[in-house]
């Protein structure tokens, strides 16, 4: 009986979600439209932290919050401290999150996020200008909202290709 | 360990601005996931360019045309207003003036957060380019690079709230300082005091303190003056001249006149505010002088 479950072989799925978390986070979009869009990679992270913590974790969460600060351009550290905090607090949860029906996780989800989208503004706060806006919550409720189907995709490319 | 090595590289970044390697290392990485971003966007546009029918291109060329001519004649009493200018300048016996240079780069079509009005483009270290160097395009200031990676940069535009750049209005040669409000669109000048002279419509140019920007180049537009008695100063709004939102060619200038540009490195914006405040200071005082006569 094969188990072909050498660590590595599974890390690129893994790895092309990060890619298209962070496509989908700097794909231009209107003036307007750009407020809205969810944290890609904090779901991302978020999902895997639920649902493979013994592959994905804080480290993990670390290097890919830094790519995530070069990409979009902020203070380099904002994205890997708040991702690190979120990626321990999803794995010291992960054993109830994991069978919670898809509601509740997306509550779970949200607490996550803006406690994310709040450590940003504090970190904003001691380096410069904050946004004084609630808009800046946003993202956190619409990547909430979303978490059920995003949770839904992410687990069909799971079992597609059986990461465990 | 993660918080904390966050937090560590988070205070160097800040202040000290020694994680340029990293911050190089990490641009190469995702520099082809940008372009993946980048390409079909600017691909659909160069198929619209493409594709455009012979008469738009009829019509386009005869406007160009049209404007080249207008060019040409401001371009020949140019000269001799610059002619004129030397002669007057060897006259004074004053420091010649500087000349500067620009290179033509490419805004990349990705977003960025959009709290902060930064912008990445093209064109990096290995093209000369360096921190806070001065970014233009063919209307007016844009801003100025905040980090040169190896093959891209990032520029932090006029508006962002964190910038500041030394102006004068053209009319008056009032020096003051511009600040972004963090709407595209909108400047804001907080230092001119209530009495002040500024009109709406004023031309506001680049001061060239402070040694990031180069003297002489169109920054914005008044458009609002709101005086009230109670208020040490004067609310003054303005608009930027160059195109911050649709534009996708920039121009960064060297300055001819240094020796090494990299010796600017050292500024950051919140320098260039300190340098540029005695002056500021000065001005405001005379000016109140003034009023009180």
């Amino acid at each position: 009986m094969m188990h072909p479950q050498s660590g590595r072989s599974k890390l690129k799925p893994i790895i092309a979600t990060f890619v298209i978390a962070l496509i989908l986070s700097i794909i231009p979009l209107s003036e307007d439209l750009r407020f809205f869009r969810p944290d890609w990679v904090a779901l991302c992270l978020i999902y895997w932290c639920i649902f493979l913590p013994n592959r994905i974790g804080v480290f993990s969460g670390w290097a890919v919050g830094l790519v995530t600060d070069e990409i979009t351009g902020s203070l380099l550290g904002q994205h890997a401290l708040a991702f690190s905090v979120i990626a321990f607090i999803s794995i010291q949860l992960q054993h109830r999150t994991r069978h919670y029906p898809a509601w509740q996780q997306a509550l779970n989800v949200l607490t996550l996020l803006i406690l994310h989208r709040l450590l940003m503004h504090w970190i904003l706060g001691i380096t410069g200008f904050p946004p004084n806006t609630l808009l800046y919550m946003l993202p956190a409720i619409i990547g909430a909202l979303i978490w059920p189907l995003f949770a839904n995709v992410m687990t069909n490319v799971r079992q597609r290709y059986s990461i465990r | 360990m993660a918080v904390i090595l966050s937090i560590t590289i988070m205070v160097f970044d800040h202040h000290h601005r020694q994680t340029s390697a990293v911050r190089s290392g990490l641009s190469v990485l995702i520099y082809p996931v940008q372009y993946l971003v980048h390409l079909p966007i600017r691909g659909s546009e160069w198929l619209v360019e493409n594709l455009s029918s012979r008469s738009t291109l009829a019509e386009e060329n005869k406007t160009l045309k049209a404007e080249i001519l207008q060019l040409r004649v401001n371009q020949q009493t140019t000269l001799a207003v610059e002619q004129e200018n030397l002669r007057l300048r060897a006259l004074l016996d004053s420091a010649k003036k500087i000349e500067e240079r620009v290179l033509a780069a490419e805004l990349l079509r990705v977003d960025m957060d959009p709290y902060q009005h930064q912008v990445r483009i093209n064109k990096g270290y290995s093209d000369g380019v360096f921190s806070n160097q001065a970014i233009i395009d063919a209307y007016g200031v844009v801003g100025q690079v905040t980090h040169a990676n190896t093959i891209s940069s990032d520029v932090m535009l006029i508006t962002d709230p964190s910038h500041a750049i030394p102006v004068q209005i053209n009319r008056s040669n009032l020096r003051t300082i511009a600040v972004g409000t963090g709407h595209v669109n909108r400047l804001y000048l907080p230092y001119l005091p209530n009495n002040t002279t500024v009109k709406i419509g004023d031309l506001l140019v680049t001061s060239g303190l402070g040694g990031i920007f180069p003297p002489g180049y169109p920054v914005g537009t008044i458009t609002g003056i709101e005086q009230s008695p109670g208020q040490p100063f004067a609310k003054v709004l303005a608009t930027p001249i160059a195109h911050l939102e649709n534009t996708r060619e920039l121009l960064l200038v060297w300055r001819e006149d240094l020796e090494d540009p990299r010796d600017l490195e050292d500024f950051s914006p919140e320098d260039d505010i300190e340098l540029s405040l005695p002056k500021l200071n000065l001005d405001m005082e005379s000016l109140q002088n003034e009023g009180s006569k």
